[in-house]
Formats: C-alpha cells, structure tokens, sequence
C-alpha cells in the first residue's frame, strides 16, 4: 500500500489540524500560571457558595480577582496576596459551612521571573541539543539524501507537534480558563523527545533500506520503509497511549493537564513521523530532482 | 556445555536482585537473621539436637518512601533575605546563622522532616523552609517571619536608646500566666551576663521605665522598683495565647540576624495529595493490564516474557527508588507510569525484529540473537534522546526533578529488564523443541533449531 501518494491530503489534514489551535495561540496566546506571571492561587472545597467567597476574597484585598469552578469546589487567583490578608481570608472563611482551603499558592515577582527564564532556557537548550543529536545521528547517509534533509524535515515535524499541542492549551485556556504551567512546559519537552524518537525510528530504517540499495525510487523506499516499521510505530504508540488516556480518566487531579499534554503529543508525534517527515523527504527529493533536470534543460 | 553454564548463571543473578529488591520493597521491613546453632547430644534418637540460641548476625532492613511535599501535604516556603544592613564579609555567617535560628524554631512542630536551607539566585538570598505534613501554616508562618529582636532601652532626652541588654542575654524565655490577671506573660531568665548588666541597669534606673521593645515597638515599659540581682523578669504586653507562646520560642530560638520577606508559598491539604496518589496508583493498574493483555494478543509466547519482564521491571523499579532515597512526587507517578511504557516499547522493538528474522528464514535461536542485537541500536539511540531531555529537566526543581529522576531510572532500569532479564528468559525456553512452533510468535512458518 502506497502510503506517501496520499501525502498531499497529509499535509492538509496537518494544516487544517494546527489552523485552530495557531489562530486562538495569535489571538488570544496562551494562559500563563502563577509560576510564570507571579501572584496567588487559592483552593477550596466543600462548598458551593461562590457569592461568599468572591465577597470575602474581595474585602481581603484579592486584587484582579478571577474566580473558576474547579470538580469539587472553586479556584481563586489574584495578585500576590499579602500573609496578613492571607490569615484574615482563612479565618473568614472558616464561617462558611464545610469550606476549607486545600491548596494555597503565592509566587512573588523575583520567583516567578525564575521560573520563566528557566522555562525559556530549558526550551532552548534542549532544541539545541536536539538538532545536534540529528546532526550526529544522521551523518551518514546514502545518496540521494543529505542529512541536512532528514534533520530540517525532522525539526518541521517536531514544531508541528509543539504549535498543535500548544494551540490546544491555547484554546483550552481561552474556553476553560486552563492554565499553562511549568509541568506543561514539562510536557511539552517530553512530546518533542517521544515525537524525535519516534521520527528516528523510521529513519533509521529509511537509512538502512537505501544502503542496502533495494530497489526502486526514493518515494518507494521510503513508503516501504514505513510499511515495515508500522507495526513497531503502532504498537508502540498504541501502548504509552493507553496507560496514558488511562491516568488521564482515572489519575488524580494534579497531574491531569500534564498527562491530557502528553495524550495529545503522542498522537502527534507518531502522525508527524509518518505523515509529515516522512513526506517532506520526497517532496524534498522532489524538487531537488525538478531543480536539477531544469538546470539540465538549460545547459 | 559452555552456553548452558552461561545461561544458569545470569538466571541466578535475575532471581538473587529479585529476591534483594522484594526484601528492599517489603512494607515495613524485614529482619534478616542468621541464627547462632546450638549442638546438644542426647540419649536417645535422634542423638543430636540442634537449637537456635539466639543470633549471630542481625540486620534489620527497611527502606521507606520518601514522599514529597505534594503528597504528604505540607508547606514550601522561601523567603528572601534582607542583608543590606551586614557588611558583605560577614554574610555567609549571616545567613548560616539564620539557618539555624529558623531550623530551633520549627524545631517546635515536630514534623518528620523539616528542612531548611539556604539558596541564592542572582543577586538575591534566599531561604527556603520545607515543612512536609504541616497541619497549621499559618502558625509557622508568624514564627518564622518575625525577626523578635527583643530590646530593654530607655528614655533619653526624646527618645528611646538602648541600654546594651538585649535578646541575646537571655537565657531562657517560658509563658506563664499572671496570677492576678490569668493573661499570658512571658517570663525571662538572663544568663550571667546578661544578669549582671539587669543588675547594673535596674539599680541605675530605679523609679524610671524600662522600655521593652520587640522589632523596634515597645510592648511594655514598666517602671523599675528596685535592683534586680537575680536575673529573672517579666515581659506583659496584651498577648494572645499565640502570640505569647510563638515569642517565647522566637526568644529562645534567637533572634534572626537580618530581616525576610516572604516570597514564595505553596501549602497543600494531606487529602489532596493522598487521593492524587490513589488514583493514580489505580489508572496505572488498569494501565497495566491492558498492557499485558496487548501484548499476549500480539506476540503471544514472546508476550508472555514481556509480562514477566514487567513484573521484574516493577520490583526492579520499587527497590532502587527506595534505595536510592528518591523522593516521590505526583510527577515521580507520572514518570513511573511513563517509563513503563517506554519500557514496553523497548520489547516491542525487539519482538518485532524477532518477527522479521523468523519470516526471513532464521532458526528462533538465531533470530532471537539477531533480533536483540540489531533492535540494541535504535533502542539506545532513542533512549539517548530521553535521557537528554531527563537531565535538561532535572534543572526544573520540585514535581519537575521528581519526574526526569523517576524517568531516567526507569529508562535504565528497562533497558536492564529487556536486554538482560527477559533476554535470559527467553534464550533459556527458545531452545527447547516444545518451544518450536511458528504460531507461538504469529510468523507463518519459521525453520526449527531444535
């Protein structure tokens, strides 16, 4: 079966999937949390009386107050909330039935400027390390490929999986008030590193198959080395992604978003290795060919 | 023969670390004992008799979990520290000190596990203060912050000057209560010093206020009756049951050498945490058992040692984490279930090159050794991809570092299971002619080594 004729409606389907996500990541960006802008997270439980708490949050001084409902209470945040407000809220809220809180969070400014330059430095180091890596691990490969072709089409593959994931949790946080946090951050690195594997892996094969000189053009080969490698891919992908949408549905609250980034990267990133990297190799290999025999004609 | 010795001892070594993990694993440990023999000779049958008189060799072995504060519940807080009024050579001291002044304070919780240290980002001190399974934040809160820089000053010309005696000379700080007023007092003991500089300034001050003054407010300025020689007094100033015991202990943990100011807090309820872990443990079980299930579906008899290998996987998993002392974090969860993915995937690999070699006319022994081997190199160069990631993360902190450690050991660890545990296994039952039948692999047809 000729997987890589269809890789024109692959790309489309590619572009339709990340259009969505990339247009609410430019209108609306995505939510940063507490850790990244700074200011306190409040938790509570056991009661419904949302009227009440926005009104003793608001005498407390909770400045640009947001409040969400969360599974089994609310969810406040604020800016930075001074201890003595802090102290007064609790105590004011002991007064309503049953509430209590269960998680407070404060982050001050020179933290919270941490933690984003963190972020930003992982992100980078690790997309530096990353393309080293494919340089390394695809130095040698046969004619007619270069190996700047397999890196290049295997970094394209992994910035279709970061702008879907984070167009995602950009939608997410548009709609459902869900919040980027640095475990999201976390996640993401680890999509990248599942969505490279998981590209190396038919290239790997790729590679070997045009060593070993089989037979036929680029296209083929490459459709045949996926082929082979389908039942590894599918198994592989089809596995982590159980356990994972299982913790997802059963797992418990505080990892939840993490893993709903995971679930989605891996979908990605198993389609990216096959339907985007993959085809932007003989498209690739393509032009090159169209490029040369018109440079031939004009000779 | 040669292979066969090769095989039995690689099995044994399986079946030893397994046995020393269960023990590492086991809840609430478990004593290994070598008991002392004791040879008695009898009259009749059986002649000898051999008792246990007590043991030679004892050890006791337990390893518990180390669990991080967003499962046992609790309170990370870091503060910052004000150090702009201590010249710079004296600094480390500063802050060493105020280590230990914060360490004598939380002392009086009596948590498991407090810690406190110091840190720096930048330009900026820092001090950080752990505080796992914390049930009140809010009293810790008030005993760290306040500086409870205690005073004696007095009255001079307009304002209040110190008289040289301060918190410092204390010995000792308790609560009591006034008798006349039942209100919360403290009552302080001067050391040797401190007693004789009381002396000198009681006898100097005699019908004059003695102003007491915490942080910079004067709580209490009584007037002074008489000498004082015996070095005790009294500081009365409106507490609150609280706020007397909460100064007592700042007076006799010491005073902080230099200001903080909060500036990070996470506090999380115990319940949180607990049910996080529950259900988590619980999706992962399910998670497992379809695992298994795939794999008995989809290579069958080769499955069969996947299913074995993650038991081992797991035991292998449980045991170095606990020896390790590797703090469990929801994230650490998270990284475990992962990894048992990944783990999979690494027999996944393998099997499936088993498959090919098998459809390409190999015997299983053979296609077994190749499959191992030519499945090796993509498996190491994707785990080499994990791993680097897992370092980059490590820099994270907190859930974050709890995740890349649980990952990356899990990584190793599974590479170990596959390439040595299941391999050994299997290299054990290929070769015997029971084992020889293609459908038992799903191939079609497949040459017979046996």
């Amino acid at each position: 079966m000729n997987l890589m004729k269809y890789r024109k409606w692959a790309y489309l389907f590619s572009f339709l999937v990340i259009l969505p996500g990339a247009i609410s990541l430019v209108l609306f960006g995505v939510n940063p949390s507490i850790d990244f802008t700074g200011g306190t997270l409040v938790e509570i439980e056991g009661t419904n009386d949302k009227g009440k708490i926005e009104e003793i949050a608001r005498n407390n001084n909770f400045e640009e107050l947001t409040i969400v409902a969360t599974d089994a209470g609310f969810s406040l945040r604020s800016k930075v909330l001074a201890e003595e407000n802090h102290k007064v809220f609790k105590e004011e809220l002991a007064k309503i039935e049953g509430a209590k809180e269960v998680r407070y969070e404060t982050v001050g400014p020179s933290i919270s400027r941490d933690i984003t330059k963190r972020a930003f430095y992982s992100i980078i180091l690790a997309s530096v390390l990353i393309v080293f890596y494919l340089a390394y691990a695809f130095r040698k490969v046969p004619r007619p490929a270069k190996p700047l072709e397999f890196g290049v089409t295997a970094v394209i593959a992994l910035f279709h999986d970061t702008i879907i994931l984070l167009g995602v949790f950009s939608l997410l946080g548009k709609f459902f008030a869900v919040q980027v946090d640095p475990l999201f951050i976390t996640a993401v690195l680890t999509v990248i590193g599942f969505s490279v594997h998981d590209t190396i892996i038919i290239y790997d094969r790729i590679r070997e198959n045009l060593i070993k000189g089989k037979d036929g053009t680029f296209e083929e080969i490459v459709n045949l080395s996926i082929l082979e490698r389908l039942p590894r891919t599918v198994s592989t992908s089809v596995l982590v992604w159980v356990l994972l949408f299982v913790l997802y549905l059963f797992g418990g609250e505080t990892i939840r978003l993490f893993v709903l980034a995971l679930v989605i990267g891996i979908v990605s990133g198993t389609y990216s290795s096959i339907f985007n990297a993959s085809p932007l190799l003989i498209t690739w290999q393509n032009l090159k060919n169209k490029r040369r025999a018109k440079k031939g004609s004009n000779a | 023969m040669k292979k066969k010795n090769h095989f039995w001892f690689r099995l044994l070594t399986i079946l030893f670390l397994t046995g020393l993990s269960v023990v590492i694993i086991w809840p609430g440990g478990l004593t290994l004992a070598v008991p002392k023999p004791q040879v008695n000779f009898k009259g009749d049958f059986p002649f000898i008799e051999v008792r246990a008189d007590g043991n030679l060799f004892e050890k006791k072995v337990n390893y518990s979990f180390n669990q991080g504060l967003d499962l046992k519940g609790g309170s990370y807080l870091t503060y910052r520290v004000d150090l702009s009024k201590i010249d710079s050579g004296d600094h480390d001291d500063a802050m060493s000190s105020l280590n230990k002044v914060i360490e004598r304070r939380i002392n009086a919780f009596g948590l498991t596990e407090p810690v406190v240290r110091t840190a720096k980002s930048g330009d900026e001190n820092r001090l950080i203060v752990e505080l796992p399974g914390i049930q009140n934040t809010q009293e810790a809160l008030d005993l760290i912050g306040k500086t409870a820089n205690l005073e004696f000053q007095e009255f001079k010309g307009e304002e209040f000057v110190s008289t040289g005696l301060t918190g410092s000379d204390l010995k000792k700080a308790v609560v009591v209560f006034d008798p006349n007023t039942n209100e919360p007092i403290i009552s302080i003991e001067f050391n040797d010093e401190g007693s004789k500089k009381f002396a000198e300034i009681t006898a100097r001050m005699v019908g004059q206020p003695l102003a007491i003054s915490l942080d910079g407010e004067v709580v209490s300025a009584p007037t002074v009756q008489q000498e004082i020689i015996g070095g005790k007094g009294q500081i009365t100033g409106e507490f609150t049951l609280e706020e007397a015991n909460a100064l007592a202990i700042q007076l006799n943990a010491g005073a902080l050498p230099a200001p903080i100011e909060l500036i990070e807090e996470r506090t999380i309820g115990a319940t949180l945490g607990a049910e996080s872990v529950n259900k988590s443990i619980f999706a992962g079980v399910i998670g497992i058992i379809l695992i298994c299930l795939y794999m008995l579906v989809f290579y069958r008899f080769l499955g069969l040692f996947s299913v074995i290998g993650l038991l081992l996987y797991l035991i292998f998993m449980v045991a170095s984490m606990k020896l390790l002392g590797v703090t469990m974090t929801m994230g650490g969860i998270a990284g475990l279930i992962l990894s048992i993915g990944m783990s999979i995937e690494a027999d996944v690999l393998v099997f499936e090159r088993i498959r090919e070699e098998l459809r390409a006319g190999h015997t299983l022994v053979a296609a077994s050794k190749l499959g191992f081997k030519r499945a090796w190199i993509s498996i190491r160069d994707s785990n080499a991809v994990s791993l680097i990631i897992c370092a980059i993360l490590y820099t994270g902190g907190g859930m974050i570092r709890g995740f890349a450690i649980v990952l990356a050991l899990g990584i190793v660890i599974g590479l170990m299971t596959t390439f040595f545990g299941t391999r050994t296994l299997i290299d054990m039952i290929i070769r015997r002619k029971i084992t020889q039948k293609a459908w038992l692999y799903r191939v079609e047809e497949m040459e017979k080594s046996v």
